[in-house]
């Protein structure tokens, strides 16, 4: 297995002969097999290791150091959401989704609440819209810092995890004033939000806009042209852009392989359309690629957040239909009509009309889909989640074997899985 | 109404079922379960429904009404979204060929779905159980006659779940060429050789 070269020389200084400085060029992974054939091994990674991120258990079957089979399995972490959610209201299954893929429970919450309003017929205020969209990409930020920082530390670079998980502190703070919570977030109600963001948020998203791009460029100067990271990831865990949407792939896996599609761009949901920014591609379909992609993304969600910022506009967050939305309290608990809806909708729920809606929306894992049937009650007769973790996941034998044992634990990194989404 | 309908109606005549467009826009079709697998290939192949999205199935809790089988199908390049439903009697066997041939992407997500619903799917590489774990005896969680709370009491959870062998995290082929299988204590080989998986002791 050959390795391509970087844009830059791969090479470590060192002393000739003569006492010259030389670059002496990297051979990583040059060695061909020597054709000698083992005795297979099987080894057993997880559920309980820190490089499986989360509860992921791998068997893998060994001959020497090359991993010749990997059978993943999953399920440690299933909590029976689905399950659950057949028996909940519609606003009482947005809680759930907070757990399911929890790095960026805020753009779960959004992906819930728009099928449901694709469901019921209901047009969101376009206050709402923007704060929905800024909780989406404050989402994405996070969770790939998260991503970075692990798989960093997985491949032996600790420092990009410090700055990374800094900057996520940043975000995690706002979205602690603005939900609440750092995790359970529960931002969304179907027709609109829990709450409108507090005094000093936007400013507060502000100054992280301002400043966010210099730790990216901090973290794209250790990183990027660095010769330990390119030689452990290029060239790594190739998928075929065919292949790709084969195993349908989504999210930055999917681009990663040099597919043109996210669903901002070609299925536009909350006025993505609407702004500017763009969308990284990979080309070789790599670790390294994986890599390249998610960073870039973090910048163009930092560009669409700062535009959000600017054309937020005033107005109620919430869609003026009360058998949606609960009256405030104050007026529930003084005028009759506002007690018998908030009354109503607390014991009986919003009812769907009958039907089915499936709407998916770019999380940072790739398409998170949410499908729901109704059949004319509150509580709807299947609720699915389609996780793109768990789909990714699935591709990972095919990308791990016939790499070594040590490029496998960079290969399930840069897929990028949440162990809360693949078991759900 | 996605023109993809109306081709597949062409085609295949009566294999074809009700249409509709749901509440999402999406086109959704029904498709005779013995001609399912046929239409899926002419679907990758003529009309260019490259993209498996999902696949899952849908319980009624009405129970007279078929359990369906639903595929979402999308077009990366046109952008089309096609939704097919596969109808099984839920008093017969649950049973459809597998997709995996057409769409890669399709294993896991069917095995998901045999676990869930205990829905067979024919031609399957490895269908197994994916979320519950192999030996899991209460059923198929997301059909309706399923509790939420399980089948099971608590304490006969636990109590399989400490009863369980060993070899039950393992599925028969990873064991197979485990290195350490001649170190296999004698009864667990003699599972093996018979085909058992670790299966749970009755209660006395």
């Amino acid at each position: 297995m050959t390795k391509r070269t970087v844009e830059l020389e791969l090479a470590t200084p060192g002393v000739g002969a003569n006492g010259d400085a030389v670059r002496v060029p990297l051979t990583v992974g040059t060695e061909e097999p020597s054709g000698i054939p083992g005795e297979p091994m099987l080894i057993n990674i997880g559920p309980q290791h820190p490089a499986t991120h989360g509860v992921l258990r791998l068997v893998v079957e060994l001959d020497g150091e090359t991993v010749v089979r990997v059978i993943p399995h999953v399920g440690y972490l299933h909590s029976g959401f689905e399950k659950l959610g057949e028996y909940r209201h519609y606003n009482q299954i947005i809680p759930l989704t907070d757990r399911t893929d929890y790095l960026a429970p805020m753009a779960n919450n959004v992906g819930v609440a728009l099928a449901a309003e694709q469901l019921m017929g209901i047009e969101i205020t376009p206050r709402c819209t923007v704060l929905r969209l800024i909780a989406c990409e404050m989402s994405r930020i996070i969770s790939h810092l998260v991503w970075l920082g692990t798989t960093s530390i997985d491949l032996g670079a600790f420092t990009p995890f410090l700055w990374a998980f800094q900057q996520r502190e940043r975000i995690y703070n706002l979205q602690e004033a603005w939900t609440g919570a750092r995790l359970t977030t529960s931002v969304t109600r179907v027709g609109g939000l829990m709450a409108d963001v507090p005094t000093g948020f936007v400013e507060g998203l502000e100054e992280f806009t301002r400043t966010f791009p210099k730790t990216l460029d901090e973290i794209d100067r250790v990183l990027t042209r660095n010769a330990v990271w390119a030689g452990r990831t290029q060239g790594v865990g190739v998928m075929s852009a065919p292949d790709a949407v084969n195993y349908s792939l989504s999210g930055p896996m999917l681009r990663a392989s040099g597919v043109a599609y996210d669903l901002r761009k070609d299925r536009p949901y909350l006025g993505y359309e609407t702004y500017d920014f763009d969308v990284p591609i990979g080309e070789h379909g790599d670790v390294y690629d994986r890599y390249r992609v998610r960073l870039e993304e973090c910048y163009q969600s930092n560009r669409i957040l700062a535009q959000a910022i600017k054309r937020l506009p005033d107005g109620p967050i919430n869609v003026a239909d009360p058998r949606v939305i609960l009256p405030p309290k104050s007026r529930a608990m003084t005028d009759m009509e506002a007690m018998i809806f908030h009354f109503k909708q607390v014991m009986e729920g919003i009812r769907a009309p009958v039907g089915e809606a499936y709407v998916g929306i770019e999380n940072p894992k790739g398409e998170l889909g949410n499908y729901f049937v109704s059949d004319g009650s509150a509580k709807p007769v299947r609720w699915r989640i389609r996780p793109p973790a768990f789909i990714n996941l699935a591709a990972l034998p095919k990308l791990a074997e016939g790499h070594l044992l040590s490029d496998l634990i960079a290969i399930n990194a840069s897929v990028d899985i949440v162990m809360g989404e693949v078991d759900r | 109404m996605n023109p993809s309908v109306d081709t597949l109606r062409a085609t295949f005549g009566t294999a074809i079922g009700r249409s509709s467009v749901t509440r999402d826009g999406v086109s959704t079709v029904d498709v005779a379960c013995a001609q399912a697998l046929k239409v899926f290939e002419f679907l990758r192949s003529s009309e260019h429904y490259d993209y498996l999205v999902d696949l899952t199935a849908v319980e009624y809790r009405d129970p007279e009404r078929p359990l369906e089988v639903v595929y979402l199908l999308r077009s990366l390049q046109g952008g089309a979204e096609l939704r097919v439903k596969v109808l099984l009697d839920v008093r017969q066997e649950l049973a459809v060929d597998s997709v995996v041939g057409v769409w890669a992407g399709a294993n896991w997500l069917e095995r998901e779905v045999f676990d869930m619903f205990g829905v067979q799917f024919r031609g399957h590489p490895d269908l197994r159980r994916i979320l519950m774990w192999e030996t899991y005896a209460e059923g198929h969680p997301l059909r309706k006659d399923f509790p939420l709370r399980g089948r099971f009491s608590r304490a006969e959870q636990v109590r399989q779940a400490l009863a369980g062998h060993p070899e039950a995290h393992y599925s028969m082929e990873e064991l197979s060429f485990a290195d350490a299988h001649h170190d296999l204590p004698a009864d667990m080989r003699e599972r093996l050789r018979r085909g058992e998986r670790g299966t749970i002791p009755h209660s006395e």
